[in-house]
């Protein structure tokens, strides 16, 4: 159990650290290129509600998979080629707003 | 104190003077700003900016058509607004929030009616041109996208998540809605040829185009391209392709590939494909420069800081142009002699001579996305 855990800590690293620069850049993808299909207000389009309600229900860690992994057979491609897995978890925490 | 007055007074002018109402339309444009919700309005041989109208609400995934008179512009905007902006005096005219998330839209050949194509809820709804009163309400089953105006003040359009597509005629009293069958699994877009006979609807959930001739009394689905890429992987895509200003050229479509960083080239009397261009990332649009061999194209985040230009004869890359950061759209002087590039990340708009590919000029604009040019109003499909 504390091994998986151990594990688990190590794959999601809790504080999701970036740059802040780095986050600044985030910021902007999310509003500009998430936002071609979730919308620039996050209120979906092609692509569905990415608001703090919208994900009210969703763990950090799950939606940060989504983003690195896409959602096959959906028009959600995966990020993994543009982001590390603590920007996927940044962007997670910071579209939850938590 | 009077001095200050003098200059809080000369800070609180307007940045751009007042038009005489006899100016001229035929050489205006208006550029979507889309961070804002504010649409720039240029001039085109000035190539400068003459004014800016604001309040469109939000102007991400924005699109516009205008008044067979090149008087107003109808703006389709994402969340759901439709307005309709007087060019010369540069105000909202009218304005009505008609769905909560919407697409894209079209006016009719007669430029009574515009349409809009709506995500939430789906479906395609009908407003008078001068007032924005509503005419009908056709409710879809899904997100409808690809709204194309048909001639006889008739509208085409698909739904994404069925894949059904619907030809509607308000000519008369009452709509008539005819469904044309089923283009395939999750249509992102779809566009009308200039020629208005064909109908073609891209598809991302399987691969391939869907047509339909639509000079035919009874249209029926014929795919092509149907096994284009299968010998590789397919890659991310990061932006949907957008299928207006498809190029149709040199007897040929060329079309973006999906999930491929290629143009495809289609025969249009056989659809069979006659070549593949490799090009710099996912393309985005692909337009015809008027009266030219050439096609340019743009490409999908992360590789969206360049622009290529490829010729329709021997398919290849006869130019690759950097002209700033997040170039989102392209639009060509209705003779060709110039093309208008928004670089959305440099808050600017490019002006290229398209004889030399050199940049002639550049106009400040605030996150700028689609460009349009009001000949536009005298193109059929745009
Ligand atoms: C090309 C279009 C497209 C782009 C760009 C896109 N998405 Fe998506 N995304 C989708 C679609 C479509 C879905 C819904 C898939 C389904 O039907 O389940 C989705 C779903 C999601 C979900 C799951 C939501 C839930 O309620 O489970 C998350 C999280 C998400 N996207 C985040 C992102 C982020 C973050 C970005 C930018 C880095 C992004 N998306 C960019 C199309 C897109």
């Amino acid at each position: 159990m504390r091994s998986l855990l151990l594990l688990l800590a190590l794959a999601w690293p809790a504080a999701a650290e970036v740059a802040p620069d780095r986050a600044a850049e985030l910021e902007h993808m999310v509003t500009q290129d998430c936002g071609s299909c979730h919308g620039l207000t996050r209120k979906g389009g092609l692509g569905s509600p990415l608001t703090p309600e919208a994900l009210a229900g969703a763990e950090a860690e799950g939606l940060a998979t989504i983003i690195l992994d896409g959602i096959p057979e959906t028009a959600m491609p995966p990020w993994r080629p543009l982001l590390t897995e603590e920007e996927a978890t940044w962007i997670a925490r910071y579209l939850k707003q938590d | 104190m009077k001095r200050a007055f003098v200059m809080l007074a000369l800070c609180a002018s307007p940045l751009f003077t007042s038009p005489a109402l006899a100016d001229a339309t035929g050489d205006l444009g208006l550029v979507i700003e889309r961070a804002t919700g504010s649409l720039l309005v240029i001039d085109r041989s000035d190539h400068a900016a003459v004014g800016r109208v604001e309040g469109l609400g939000d102007l991400s995934h924005a699109s516009l058509t205008y008044s067979p008179d090149e008087r107003f512009a109808y703006v389709f905007g994402r969340d759901g607004g439709l307005s309709k902006v007087d060019m010369l005096e540069r105000t909202v005219v009218a304005r009505t929030v008609q769905a909560g998330n919407s697409i894209g839209g079209a006016i009719s050949d007669d430029g009574s009616l515009v349409a809009v194509s709506n995500y939430e809820p789906g479906g395609v709804k009908v407003f008078d041109a001068g007032t924005l009163g509503l005419v009908a309400d056709i409710p879809a089953e899904g997100k409808t996208i690809g709204l194309v105006d048909v001639p006889g003040r008739r509208f085409a359009w698909t739904v994404w998540d069925t894949g059904e597509v619907f030809l509607g005629d308000f000519a008369g009293a009452e709509p008539q809605i005819t469904a044309l069958g089923n283009a395939g699994k999750n249509p992102f877009d779809a566009v009308i040829t200039d020629d208005a006979h064909t109908y073609l609807v891209g598809l991302f959930g399987e691969k391939g185009v869907t047509a339909y001739d639509l000079w035919s009394d009874q249209p029926e689905p014929r795919k092509f391209l149907t096994d284009y890429g299968k010998t590789e992987e397919d890659m991310p895509v990061y932006k949907m392709p957008h299928l207006q200003g498809w190029a149709f050229t040199e007897g040929q479509y060329a079309l973006p590939a999906v999930g491929h960083h290629e143009l495809l080239w289609v025969d249009r009397a056989s659809l069979e494909e006659v070549a593949t261009t490799p090009v710099h990332g996912q393309p985005v649009f692909v337009i015809a420069q008027p009266a030219s061999p050439y096609v340019w194209v743009n490409f999908a985040t992360p590789l969206n800081d360049t622009v290529q230009v490829v010729d329709s004869r021997t398919h290849t890359v006869v130019a690759t142009l950097n002209p700033g950061k997040a170039v989102l759209h392209m639009e060509f002087a209705p003779r060709g002699a110039e093309v208008w590039i928004s670089s959305r990340d440099d808050n600017k708009v490019l002006i290229y001579d398209t004889r030399t590919r050199e940049k002639v000029a550049e106009i400040a604009a605030d996150a700028p996305s689609g460009i349009f040019f009001t000949a536009r109003a005298h193109q059929p499909g745009l």
